[in-house]
């Protein structure tokens, strides 16, 4: 066995074990959204109440997606594109499509954790001061007035950026075993238990009970409203991390004998696992801040960026000991994001290997390198708050989803290859797959997804995202969702080596199409 | 916290928690068949 996985004559890396897989695909699904993301999302959509179309979304679309990617990523053995070529050679595209939306979020995903790096730094002596908003955008970030415009760069974002970079590329190139597989293994524990530590510390907190009851107590009536299902559907989708390859390329690791429906359903459930107690965790710690300030729990109650760099500070600055509570909180955002953001990455690279017959090592350096480039020049600078906060909105609904909407209509549909994927699942699988997995990815996901993109399309054009303006929101927004598609369709016409025109070296090299491997995965 | 509140929350748990367990003890009783390039140590 050579050092990076491989045996003599195999030509993909491998997972050193199924528990390696698992966590690392659960480090994947467990992301900045589980933690920021899902606690309002529920709140704002019935509470208690919204269990019943969030289970409903994972078990007609989350789960199913989820094992549809590891059936293609196991059956075909290769990065998205590679992987989509062999089932038709346009549909590559959407491979390609999904590469560049990875780009794309690697790109400010990265400046978040940076973000969470200082914040840890800052949790000791509160250096937020009284007014942790003002903090964060005038002295932290250095916000530029203008969105749009770069006047310079901030140093207190650029370090820990490119530190967080350094640290990504040396795990993808130690390999999927040696690196991203032990990450795993050693990070996910870690923010397990420094999560439940702060989850023990917010329930003992002063009004604790009033927070988690505005997040339990059901309403049941908003049962129907057409936008809690899309909420419910659109949470489990974009936090099982299922629309932009990233478990197609870990998937390919894997063996072929290996498990695919049990382990989808275990990374499935521990993704939402996480998601609930992170919801428990959040609330109580809200319902601390309203106590405090004698207020509702409504008046407290934020997401994403606000609630992490906002409310939470505000709260560690009220409760005693708040830098362990700081310190708690802001390395579990780090680490929950970290091992995402290595899978993001390892998608990109992954692709450029599997498309140029690279070696791993110069491919995280040139690939892994330049999106580290784009990464820091955009978002350690002064307007990096504007860009990001518009990148995010867009090429989530018009990046990922829309990119698994067309996968699965492409796959269903189209080529019509659904039965023959689930033969191959079912041949080495825990949970057989029955006909009602081809009735949710064939009917129920198309459909809940279209009814996704509509709904968002209909927001959009009623008022400017955010209250953007229409120039920067075509630029920054449209403009970076529309790219990555047509990125991902000029790169599929470049065309490959076994079509005639080389881009790479000789026979069997990887993503021809034609390799011994791929012809001993295909079933 | 309100009864329904409660209620609510332990049902999420339950369940969430419970298809966890119930998924990591259907996977424990399905190891993996060796193949012609397993390297050791991958059966769970």
């Amino acid at each position: 066995m050579t050092n990076d996985g491989t045996r003599p004559g195999q030509s993909r890396e491998r997972w050193g074990s199924r528990a390696g897989f698992l966590f690392a695909a659960i480090g994947s699904a467990i992301g900045l959204g589980n933690i920021w993301r899902f606690p309002a999302v529920a709140y704002q959509n019935g509470g208690g109440a919204f269990l019943l179309p969030y289970l409903i979304a994972l078990l007609t679309a989350g789960l199913p997606l989820l094992i549809l990617t590891y059936t293609v990523g196991r059956k075909y053995r290769k990065s998205p594109p590679a992987a989509y070529r062999e089932m038709a050679k346009p549909a590559q595209f959407i491979g390609w499509w999904q590469v560049a939306i990875c780009f794309v979020i690697a790109t400010y995903y990265a400046v978040i954790l940076a973000w969470g790096v200082r914040y840890i730094g800052f949790s000791f002596g509160e250096q937020w001061g009284d007014d942790p908003e003002a903090f964060l955008f005038g002295d932290f970030l250095q916000a530029s007035e203008t969105p749009g415009e770069i006047g310079g760069y901030v140093g207190g974002v650029f370090w820990p950026l490119l530190a967080i970079w350094v640290v990504v590329l040396i795990i993808l190139a130690l390999g999927v075993r040696r690196g991203i597989e032990k990450a795993n293994l050693f990070f996910i524990p870690s923010l397990v238990a420094f999560f439940l530590v702060l989850v023990i510390r917010a329930l003992t907190l002063d009004g604790a009970g009033t927070g988690l009851d505005a997040l339990f107590s059901p309403d049941w009536s908003a049962l129907g409203q057409g936008s809690v299902w899309i909420a419910a559907y659109g949470q489990i989708f974009f936090s099982l991390s299922v629309g932009f390859g990233i478990m197609v390329t870990y998937a390919s690791y894997l063996g072929r004998r290996s498990d695919l429906s049990g382990s989808a359903l275990v990374a499935g459930f521990a993704n939402s696992s996480f998601e609930i107690l992170a919801g428990i965790g959040v609330f109580a710690t809200l319902g601390f801040m309203a106590h405090t300030e004698g207020v509702p729990v409504d008046e407290v109650a934020a997401d994403g960026l606000g609630l992490a760099f906002v409310a939470f500070p505000t709260v560690i600055s009220s409760m005693p000991a708040g830098w362990l509570f700081g310190l708690l909180f802001f390395l579990s955002l780090v680490i929950a994001g970290f091992t995402s953001l290595v899978s993001i990455v390892q998608v990109i690279v992954a692709s450029v290997q599997d498309r140029t017959g690279m070696k791993r090592v110069p491919a995280v350096i040139v690939v892994g390198g330049l999106t580290a480039v784009v990464s820091i020049a955009l978002f350690a600078s002064d307007s990096g708050v504007h860009f990001l906060d518009a990148a995010d909105h867009f090429i989530n609904q018009y990046g990922i989803a829309m990119a698994a909407l067309v996968f699965v209509v492409v796959v269903a549909w189209l080529l019509r290859r659904l039965p023959d994927l689930q033969a191959h699942a079912n041949e080495t699988s825990a949970v057989r797959l029955g006909q009602w997995w081809l009735v949710c990815l064939g009917i129920i996901t198309p459909l809940v997804l279209g009814w996704m993109m509509v709904d968002s399309l209909r927001a959009e054009f009623e008022e400017n995202y955010e209250g953007y303006s229409t120039d920067f929101l075509v630029t920054y927004g449209w403009g970076v969702a529309g790219g990555a598609l047509v990125v991902g369709i000029l790169i599929s016409l470049i065309p490959w080596r076994s079509d005639g025109t080389s881009l790479s070296g000789g026979p069997g090299a990887p993503g021809d199409g034609a390799t011994t491997d791929s012809r001993k995965g295909r079933r | 916290m309100s009864t329904s509140a409660v209620i609510m929350m332990a049902i999420a748990i339950l369940i969430v928690w419970g298809g966890l367990v119930a998924a990591l003890l259907k996977l424990r009783g399905h190891p993996d068949e060796p193949d012609d390039e397993e390297p050791t140590g991958t059966v769970a």
